[in-house]
């Protein structure tokens, strides 16, 4: 997902913690003045932090297009959408600064690799047909997470999710309507979009982590209900969900164990490669490299920018000071 | 996919209407370039929306002169041009180049814009008039913007004073195109259509001068003003690269009816 393998921290059992408890077993929300549990605050930087992460290093695979689309719809859509993302990006930042972490410190951690982003953005946007499958897969799948979000603990964080929720599901219809385009138009469009399912297939499956039936850090999670679902919950449900869409659109899910399974009521099909994600999250992905020298190169090019506006706004303040 | 045929000579009224689609076009092309790029996340925001505006804009005044020149739409005008066909002030053409080169371009051109779009609310054509009421506010928010930008940085750090004053020496020379009149404005301002562009010179002034005070920026002497890009007689050489990457993807697929 857009926080991928973040790491819980366990409670202590103070009375202070039991109390906490009980008051998210009570579905109560925890407000930035609330006493928590630092383990709580801790869990929750990580991963709002990850998530802002991967909305602002998101805007790069698709921003690659915006000057290539091919219509001046497509251009206007594309822009709405990597506002909407960096507009995600802010709102996420705003909510973790409610726990006492700066933007810019995030930031720093983030381009230094002390932080992470989602997998899915190390891979490459190649053709026309990619915005398509992003929207769609992509998308897809984390409204799949962060739906379930929007009832998290945390208030500030599920607020955020209200708002990202709702353009979220705009990304994914207008991502399958580029798909539709592509699947119904000439013989080179349809290559592309199967082109784009084959390469976004697995790592699409690959953002909502690996199975966590066995980590002790999802369980903690999912106790301070900051984690809704299982991954595995997740990742079936998307696959439920998405195999019947490529069916309409005439492409071929690139699994050939991939079959519906009547007595569960669901789809089996073949695991990602967990190898190539430990990989990738870990920088070794395909464009990982290319995506944090972009962030580095725009923040190194850009401190003059916010230098010259603090220095602008410290010379008002002073101004007006003066003239009280 | 070949470029398009438009009629020789252009009708005036599709000269006017490609003069202010291609400027819109092209400028907006060229903040999009910033997208995920920008020195902060509120500039990502800010540049994407100003870029989102320039190009709806664009499908207003490009699908007006497509009725104009015969050609399919808008997107027939805007991706099956080649640069000589292009009707935009050389101003908006010019690279991105570092951040103050991008915001002092858009300040220049936002002075000249807002003027001329209030003044094309009372147009004698409905459609110009309503074209430019709706990109009227839109572009009021890019001029309080650009120009907030140029104060602050001009009077901000040395280095962003020093940077906005090499932005403001090396784009000034394209101002003078803005207020250029010829043959097709004469014929829209007799028609009651649009007023001739040195009318909008006072008002630019009377934002831009201030401002540029304000911002203790200093323009150049110039002996000779850069012209060509709205008569399509002289583009500069960034154009043709920037239509390389924006028409690279229809002229390669023909065929394709539908993206």
């Amino acid at each position: 997902m857009y926080a991928q393998l973040v790491k819980s921290e366990a409670s202590s059992e103070t009375q202070a913690d039991r109390d906490f408890q009980a008051r998210i077993d009570r579905g109560d929300t925890i407000e930035p003045k609330d006493w928590m549990p630092e383990g709580y605050r801790r869990t929750l930087i990580r991963q709002i932090g990850q998530h802002a992460h991967s909305e602002i290093v998101g805007q790069l695979p698709e921003g690659n297009w915006i000057t290539r689309a091919p219509t001046l719809e497509r251009k206007a859509i594309l822009l709405a959408k990597v506002q909407d993302e960096a507009g995600h990006g802010l709102y996420l930042y705003c909510a973790a600064e409610t726990l006492g972490v700066s933007r810019d410190d995030l930031t720093r951690q983030l381009l230094d690799g002390r932080m992470k982003y989602s997998s899915i953005f190390s891979y490459p946007t190649l053709t026309w047909a990619d915005m398509g499958a992003v929207g769609w897969l992509v998308d897809g799948a984390a409204i799949m997470n962060q739906v379930p979000l929007q009832r998290t603990s945390y208030g500030p964080y599920a607020r955020a999710m209200v708002r990202i929720c709702k353009e979220e599901s705009f990304h994914q219809r207008q991502g399958f309507d580029v798909m539709m385009k592509m699947a119904n138009g000439t013989s080179a469009q349809r290559r592309m979009a199967q082109d784009a399912l084959d390469r976004f297939w697995f790592p699409a499956l690959m953002m909502f982590g690996p199975s966590d039936a066995e980590s002790v850090h999802s369980a903690q999670s999912m106790r301070w209900r900051i984690k809704m679902n299982t991954n595995d919950e997740l990742r079936q449900k998307f696959v439920d969900q998405t195999v019947p869409q490529a069916e309409y659109l005439g492409l071929t899910v690139p699994d050939p164990d991939l079959a519906w399974n009547e007595e569960t009521g669901h789809y089996d099909f073949t695991e990602p490669d967990w190898d190539e994600f430990f990989a990738v999250l870990k920088g070794d992905g395909p464009c990982s490299a290319d995506r944090i020298d972009a962030k580095r190169k725009a923040w190194d090019d850009g401190a003059w920018v916010r230098e010259g506006l603090m220095a602008h706004a410290a010379k008002k303040a002073a101004a007006a000071l003066a003239a009280e | 996919m070949g470029a398009i045929a438009l009629p020789d000579p252009l009708p005036a009224k599709a000269e006017f209407l490609l003069r202010m689609g291609d400027a819109t076009l092209v400028l907006g092309h060229r903040i999009s370039e910033w997208c995920g790029h920008a020195p902060a996340l509120e500039e990502d925001v800010a540049l994407a929306n100003v870029a989102l505006d320039l190009i709806g804009q664009t499908q207003l005044w490009l699908g007006y002169a497509a009725e104009e020149t015969g050609a399919a739409d808008a997107d027939a005008l805007a991706f099956r041009r080649d640069v000589w066909d292009f009707r935009n002030p050389l101003l908006v053409e010019r690279p991105n180049g570092d951040f103050a080169h991008t915001i002092l371009r858009s300040f220049l051109f936002d002075a000249w814009h807002l003027p001329r779009l209030d003044r094309l609310t009372g147009s004698a054509d409905d459609r110009v008039a309503g074209i430019a009421a709706k990109a009227a506010k839109e572009v009021a928010y890019h001029l309080e913007r650009s120009r907030g930008l140029v104060v602050a940085l001009g009077d901000g750090t040395a280095e962003s004073h020093d940077r906005m004053q090499a932005a403001l020496d090396r784009l000034w020379p394209y101002a003078g195109e803005l207020f250029e009149t010829d043959a097709t404005d004469a014929a829209m301002a007799e028609a009651g259509v649009a007023d001739e562009p040195p009318a909008l010179r006072p008002a630019w002034e009377a934002t831009v001068l201030p401002a540029l005070a304000a911002a203790t920026l200093a323009p150049p002497e110039v002996v000779r003003f850069q012209a060509g890009g709205r008569t399509g007689r002289r583009h500069t050489e960034h154009l043709g690269p920037m239509l390389a990457q924006m028409q690279w993807l229809q002229r390669s697929y023909p065929d394709a009816s539908a993206w």
